[in-house]
């Protein structure tokens, strides 16, 4: 028992909503150490060279979620937040068509035309009507939801503001947002579109990380979070940072240390100490325990009820909520270093500036979660590639490329084998269906990286592989997240906070949770509160 | 019939968007491809390819070229050394900016100067008994920039000399078996280079240039990636930022180079007895703190932008596409105290900024300043923060080439 030592607060997790948190704690003047359990910060927001000058996201890709509060109120851009734009998003077919929409409206209507002229301006329509939900929900998206269980005149001031801001909407705003919230993303395309190759590419945002089909009723919500993001003000355009998501945490981590945070490397948390209802600090696997009135979890909702401390402690609804919180990651990653840009016959290759999408119509999206249904994976799957270096030709040398593969659908539970038996014949499926349209792609791989379910888990420590923490589905958004009651970012242990991206607004790099869950917790403090450790919920 | 520089053969097939404008008589590329900000950040992050060829070329010779130039240009040229050169600027004799350009020095009685307007009628009017030739020789030459942080490796991969040039010098070099002169000078505010090349040889140096670009992310730049890159580098544009004394009407429209925030040009006038155009005048001006305006940066107020146009129900607009007519400034009290001369919403600050005219006593960093804008139709006032130009200005931009350091990927080493 060495070291021991005394903080403000401690945030367990140095992923992005880890650093987020402890850069906002710190900079209100709070003593904060973030502990990261690997040898490196950024959790699933990390880059790796592999190979000498091939520069891997390892796990996330590419950023638009990411809050625009937090690059200004972190001062970002003086640690080198540096987000580059990726012009073009490119769908390619297996007949040879292909559609390419680029941040210039005019040729996205162009190209559109040329498979529908009645979707040139519904996309414009869509785009509309998007933006008008998105403006309705970014400020339930970036503020702290009510507690609708907790009797208190705060929640039900919130609530009521929360109804007024409902009931000031456009009854069409209104409208859509439920049908988004509720329904399904095939249900909301098909109301704008006819062409399959635009709408197997915008449903596609309807079920990353999700295991759902863009016609399963739950797709919708999927679909409207994928696009709250912004890049540069504009809603639902997503960009490369610097280096990937791990050079983005690593400014996350410059700026933490700017405000005073102390950061742990290889510092893995055993559980969170506890006594008379409150927490006093953590202990270390090595033994080592460190003191602080102020305990915060950036792990999901599993760990950070059912591990880190005794859910004996908690209470029994609690304890249940969250062992049916659904995780079920149904997301991998095949990672490609690559000799050569892949050739699509009859296109120079610009095209590959941004992501690729693999999903040629929604039947095929369709198709490829029939097969996770039953607990396999897609024989064709779903994916969502990007040659990064095309984008920050930092990521290779001169000349190369690196090629991110987001495959879906891939359960975390396969029936009648594991993943570490499946590992190599998913690798070996996903490069088969690149070469299918992507003529001569396996003679460019130099090196192939695939990370499946279990090797998320494994690795970051998220459960069951689950990219967002948690599904993205009603039941476990906003008053539900992680669970009734406990969605405001505190537990029922006093001093012990929760700010992953199992609780609101939820997972992709969004900030928002460590954001969120700073201001709870800076205004517990302010109060004098002592964090709710008798709540009753009933 | 519009004239084409001597890239033109090869940039021409590259521009994709069959967009272009007229710079100096010269065709030139509005931008290569529809999505101009991928130009922007390739300056940013890898380097990019910009023709500047239609840029005025007066060189400058004869026993007494040192004495002529020291006489005309504001800054003092006897203070650059063979092989460096300056960025300077000419006034008339009540201390007003005619224009500005960059001066190349070979020797005592050889210089290179670039304007982007002609004026080799004002500059040979001013000869007098002088032993001094100027010559246009804008047509024999195109120049070609390579900007951005792997320009500087790019070109040494083709001349070793490269690699040495401090910013600001130049250095004759070889180039697609061309003889060239190569300067560490730019309008991007960025590491950065510029090719001059005899007009004959300019297919082989691009050609040479593009090879020793290849696979690197670096693909040619227009004119509106270039006016984002030089407005975030606080680089002024004659006919946007300032005019030219010689064709304004009123003193409101001229300008003084301390006005134009370039009194670090004339750090030594307090002392100096060199006689040059205006040198009365603006001693006066600092005398008597007559200055009606100081150049400054501004950066938006991020909260203060987004909360208005919410609040009119209007999605903030972030548009990198620079505004360059002018938006009021206003202080505290609703006084007029100066303007914007070039804006813009900076994709790598993540801020609206702008290159502004302020009142002296509001020129200090940290000052608040209120910008008019007009939402819904109605006039609405943002708040800005004061802040000293560039507002982008990354140490690459003037450190010694082996010390860059362009890449953010970490997966070893710090918190890694």
């Amino acid at each position: 028992m060495t070291g021991s030592r005394t903080y403000d607060a401690i945030v367990i997790g140095g992923g992005h909503n880890g650093l987020v948190n402890g850069a906002y704690l710190a900079k209100s003047g709070l003593r904060t150490l973030i502990l990261e359990r690997r040898h490196l910060v950024g959790g699933a927001a990390i880059t790796e060279e592999l190979m000498p000058g091939f520069h891997f996201t390892t796990f996330s890709y590419a950023v638009s979620l990411l809050r625009p509060d937090i690059i200004q109120e972190l001062d970002l851009v003086k640690h080198g937040y540096f987000p580059l734009l990726m012009p073009h998003s490119f769908a390619p077919a297996d007949d040879g068509g292909h559609l390419t929409l680029s941040k210039d409206r005019n040729l996205t209507i162009q190209e559109i035309s040329r498979h529908s002229r009645h979707d040139a301006d519904a996309y414009d329509q869509y785009g509309h009507d998007m933006a008008q939900i998105i403006q309705a929900v970014k400020p339930l998206f970036d503020s702290v939801p009510p507690n609708l269980f907790s009797g208190q005149p705060e929640d039900a001031l919130a609530l009521a503001e929360l109804a007024k801001h409902l009931k000031d909407l456009p009854q069409r705003v209104l409208h859509n947002l439920v049908r988004l919230l509720t329904g399904s993303a095939a249900d909301f395309l098909d109301d704008y579109f006819e062409s399959e190759l635009l709408k197997g590419l915008l449903s596609s945002s309807g079920i990353i990380g999700t295991k759902v089909g863009p016609r399963s009723q739950g797709s919708g919500v999927v679909l409207l979070f994928h696009n709250m993001g912004e890049q540069d003000g504009v809603f639902g355009n997503w960009g490369f940072h610097k280096g990937g998501n791990g050079g983005l945490t690593q400014v996350l981590a410059r700026a933490a240390q700017s405000f005073g945070a102390e950061i742990k490397l290889e510092a893995a948390v055993s559980k969170v100490v506890t006594a008379n209802g409150r927490t006093t600090g953590v202990a270390l696997v090595d033994g080592t325990e460190l003191f602080a009135p102020i305990v915060v979890s950036a792990l999901d909702p599993r760990r950070t009820f059912l591990e880190l401390v005794e859910p004996r402690e908690l209470p029994e609804d609690l304890v249940e909520n969250i062992q049916r919180y659904r995780f079920q990651g149904t997301s991998s990653k095949v990672n490609f270093a690559l000799d050569a840009l892949p050739v699509f016959p009859g296109l120079d290759g610009t095209q590959f500036r941004g992501f690729t999408n693999i999903a040629p119509s929604m039947d095929y999206l369709e198709r490829a979660f029939d097969e996770a249904k039953y607990g396999w994976y897609s024989s064709k799957p779903y994916l969502d590639c990007c040659i990064q270096s095309t984008i920050d030709p930092d990521m290779a040398p001169a000349g190369k490329h690196v090629m991110s593969c987001f495959t879906h659908y891939t359960p975390y539970k396969l029936k009648g084998s594991d993943w570490d038996t499946e590992r190599d014949n998913l690798g070996d499926t996903v490069q088969r269906r690149l070469d299918e349209l992507f003529p001569g792609f396996s003679e460019l791989v130099l090196r192939r990286e695939v990370v499946t379910p279990l090797d998320i888990e494994r690795t970051v420590g998220l459960s069951e592989g689950n990219i967002f923490a948690g599904e993205l589905m009603s039941p476990q958004l906003y008053f539900f997240r992680p669970a009734p009651g406990w969605n405001q970012y505190r537990t029922p242990i006093g001093g012990y906070y929760q700010c992953g991206s199992g609780t609101h607004p939820g997972g992709c790099v969004t900030g928002g949770p460590g954001r969120l869950a700073s201001q709870q917790i800076v205004r517990d403090v302010a109060n004098g509160k002592t964090p709710p450790s008798t709540v009753v919920v009933e | 019939m519009i004239r084409t520089t001597p890239f033109h053969e090869r940039l021409a097939p590259l521009n994709r968007t069959g967009l272009w404008q007229h710079w100096s008589g010269h065709l030139a590329s509005v931008k290569y491809q529809m999505d101009d900000k991928f130009e922007y950040f390739a300056v940013r992050n890898a380097a990019g390819i910009i023709d500047t060829s239609p840029l005025y070329k007066y060189r400058v010779t004869g026993r007494d070229a040192e004495a002529f130039l020291a006489g005309v240009l504001t800054r003092d040229i006897r203070a650059c050394r063979d092989g460096h050169a300056q960025y300077t600027v000419w006034c008339d004799d009540r201390g007003h900016v005619v224009e500005d350009g960059v001066v190349f020095r070979f020797s005592s009685d050889h210089f290179l100067l670039t304007s982007a307007e002609p004026n080799l009628a004002w500059f040979s009017d001013r000869i007098g008994r002088l032993n001094v030739v100027i010559e246009d020789v804008s047509a024999e030459y195109g120049s070609l920039a390579l900007q951005g942080p792997r320009s500087g490796r790019i070109l040494a991969g083709l001349d070793d000399g490269v690699g040495s040039i401090a910013y600001f010098h130049h250095t004759p070099a070889k180039m697609g078996g061309a003889a060239v002169n190569v300067s560490r000078t730019g309008y991007t505010g960025d590491l950065g280079y510029e090719v001059w090349v005899e007009a004959g040889d300019a297919n082989a140096v691009f050609d040479a240039i593009v090879e020793a670009s290849a696979g690197q992310g670096v693909i040619p730049v227009g004119m509106t990636a270039l006016s984002m890159l030089r407005i975030e580098a606080g680089l002024v544009l004659i006919d946007v930022d300032f005019h030219c004394s010689r064709f304004a009407f009123t003193d409101e429209e001229r300008t003084t180079p301390i006005e134009l925030g370039l009194g670090w040009m004339l750090k030594d006038i307090a002392v100096t007895d060199r006689a040059f155009i205006g040198r009365n005048a603006i001693r006066r001006e600092l005398a008597d703190g007559t200055s009606r305006w100081k150049m400054v940066g501004l950066k938006v107020d991020w909260q203060d932008w987004d909360r208005r146009y919410r609040a009119e129900g209007i999605i903030p607009p972030k548009d990198e596409h620079p505004i360059t007519w002018e938006m009021l400034l206003y202080d505290d009290a609703g006084q007029r105290v100066g303007y914007t001369t070039s804006f813009m919403y900076s994709p790598v600050l993540q801020r609206h900024i702008a290159m502004a005219r302020v009142r002296p006593h509001l020129a200090t960093p940290g000052s608040t300043v209120h910008l008019e804008v007009t939402i819904n139709h109605r006039y609405q006032t943002v708040a800005c923060e004061v802040a000293r130009a560039p507002l982008f200005n990354p140490p690459r931009k003037t450190a010694p080439m082996t010390s860059h350091t362009t890449s953010h990927t970490t997966s070893q080493g710090g918190l890694a």
